[in-house]
């Protein structure tokens, strides 16, 4: 029910993200979703790919600091409110969220969360109850 | 542990009493300087300073200092004051550039050099009977060979295993019961921990160190804490100081209320200067350590400029000691950088690091100039990839460091978490700092 995130840790310079993603993109391998967060100095860029292992290997290699995580993908209807339900849903079940990222697919009507929570089961069940659409790794690494 | 003192006489001796001995020490130096040294007999010439001027201990301030660069100008025998035959040893150390210094012993020497250990030993725990595992290795170097002679004066069990080896090294600990290694702070960290890789086959508990009897490089109090919970044998560590310039060790060491090294002040009159200007500075004064020895012959050493960076506590200490002590080396001279106004060494910093694994052991420390005041920024590489997850874990490293940082320094630092490997790897010395001040 978990997908892979890479999590890299990034300088604040200038070509930094842009070489990153270049040693990632040479090795054939496609990003689904990013995300970074920041501070005026560093930044941890946060990756969705379709060969997550591979990209690991490949950052590693390249002297980066990366972190393979479990994340949760839920597919959310592509209208007004429905992020808010599938919010809703983890927050009435008082699970905490590290952080969140959304992207829209080349899908119509169709967009993805991608949610990372400190109590993974609690919050899978409370989606599951509220009757999203919790995504494998395998569909979300092929979108 | 007990609390025992070597030579109370000495070691005890009211301050005015022994502060008339090394003024009497130090006049008979200079007038045997100026009759038997050619090196020393010029310079004194050259500065005016005859014995009979000597009237206070303050007067040594005529005295030109000596430096490493006068044994290496005068290699290999310049500096010795005495025909060859009543030379009983030479060790030499190696320079990284330019000739090893060179330093030659007499008979009477040996035994003041024993005689200074022997008290450090003793003040470390060591005692007729106490097994000790000397680990430094022996050679040109000073160090394995200067404990050994003052261990043996006291009665200790020598065991000269000299460096290296490991498995060999815990097997004769294990099988004679060692009491006291000597070694080096960070060898003595590196044993614990091969014991401790080796437990499932020889368990902790075969090891029966009481004492490490650390030199030849400082340790940080968190090193040593680190040393004594990885050998888990409840050994104490203290520290000892010295240079074969000065002997080698024997200068001073630490008593087991670790409050300082006690300095052997009967045979070394210590100082501490200004290293930029060359100033004595006040008693307790931070400072670059000039040291006189009082009682050496062969090679004799006036005012001789350590550029280690220390400072001098006259109280007595809790053990009943009269002798001064030296506080812990803060760093060296050649690294010492200002900025607004406070004197800092990189070596503070990296001892705010050591001991994290969030970061590597490399560091950069930027110096800017901002706003007509200076700003420093150091730089760590971030390793520890489980942090990752939170962004907020990242940003309380950063300001951890930071506080620790600031209370080692006094002054308020920026730090930079950078990617690993981004900071430029030195095969020789490190280059720690980044000055960009005058740009
Ligand atoms: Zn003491």
């Amino acid at each position: 029910m978990y997908i892979k995130q890479l999590s890299v840790f990034v300088e604040n310079k200038d070509g930094r993200l842009a070489e990153i993603t270049t040693i990632i993109a040479n090795a054939g391998i496609d990003i689904r979703a990013l995300s970074i967060a920041d501070t005026t100095d560093f930044g941890i860029l946060r990756l969705v790919v379709d060969k997550p292992y591979e990209a690991e290997d490949i950052l590693k290699a390249a002297g980066l600091t990366v972190s393979l995580t479990d994340v949760i993908a839920i597919g959310i209807p592509d209208r007004p409110g429905g992020f808010a339900e599938t919010i809703t849903a983890v927050a009435n079940k008082a699970v905490a969220v590290e952080y969140m990222y959304a992207f829209i697919s080349r899908e119509q009507d169709r967009a993805y969360l991608i949610m990372r929570v400190a109590d993974n089961e609690t919050a899978i069940a409370a989606l599951r109850a509220q009757g999203c659409d919790l995504l494998d790794g395998e569909s979300v690494y092929q979108l | 542990m007990e609390n025992r003192i070597f030579n109370k006489e000495m070691e005890c001796m009211p301050r005015r009493e022994l502060e008339a001995l090394q003024l009497e020490r130090l006049k008979s130096l200079v007038d045997y300087c100026e009759r038997n040294s050619e090196f020393y007999s010029k310079r004194l010439a050259k500065a005016g300073v005859t014995a009979d001027k000597i009237k206070s201990l303050s007067d040594i301030q005529y005295i030109p200092y000596t430096t490493k660069d006068d044994l290496r100008d005068t290699y290999p025998f310049g500096m010795i004051s005495v025909p060859m035959e009543k030379i009983v040893r030479v060790h030499a150390s190696s320079g990284t550039t330019g000739n090893p210094t060179v330093v030659a012993y007499t008979r009477e020497d040996m035994e003041n050099w024993s005689e200074q250990v022997a008290r450090l030993a003793v003040a470390a725990g060591a005692n007729a009977g106490t097994i000790v595992q000397i680990c430094f290795g022996y050679g040109m170097f000073t160090g394995a060979l200067g404990l050994h002679y003052g261990l043996e004066k006291i009665g200790a069990v020598v065991v000269p295993t000299s460096s290296g080896n490991t498995e060999k090294q815990l097997k004769f600990m294990r099988d004679f019961g060692t009491d006291a290694i000597v070694a080096t702070p960070s060898y003595c960290m590196y044993l614990a921990e091969a014991a401790r890789s080796m437990a499932d086959k020889y368990p902790m508990e075969m090891y029966k160190l009481k004492y490490g009897i650390l030199g030849s490089e400082g340790s940080t109090p968190e090193m040593r804490a680190e040393i004594e919970k990885h050998w888990g044998s409840g050994i104490f560590c203290t520290d000892n100081y010295g240079m074969s310039e000065l002997n080698g060790p024997g200068m001073s060491g630490e008593c087991m209320y670790r409050d300082g090294l006690h300095i052997n002040e009967d045979h070394f009159l210590c100082e501490t200067i200004d290293s930029a200007s060359g100033s004595v500075l006040g008693k307790g004064e931070t400072g670059e350590l000039v040291v006189t020895n009082l009682t050496k012959r062969g090679l004799p050493m006036l005012r001789y400029r350590t550029k280690d960076i220390t400072s001098i506590n006259y109280d007595t200490c809790k053990c009943g000691r009269t002798s001064a002590r030296m506080h812990k080396i803060i760093g060296r001279s050649d690294d010492m950088i200002k900025v607004r106004g406070v004197n800092v060494f990189p070596s503070q910093v990296e001892s705010a690091l050591i001991g994290m694994t969030e970061i590597s052991p490399n560091y950069l420390i930027v110096l800017r100039r901002e706003n007509y005041s200076d700003s420093m920024e150091v730089r760590v590489e971030l390793i520890d990839s489980s942090l990752l997850d939170r962004y907020g874990e990242l940003v309380a490293l950063q300001k951890r460091i930071q506080d620790n940082i600031k209370n080692i320094l006094g002054i308020a630092i920026k730090v930079s978490l950078v990617e690993p490997n981004s900071i430029e790897r030195f095969t020789g010395k490190a280059k720690r700092v980044l000055d960009l001040r005058n740009q």
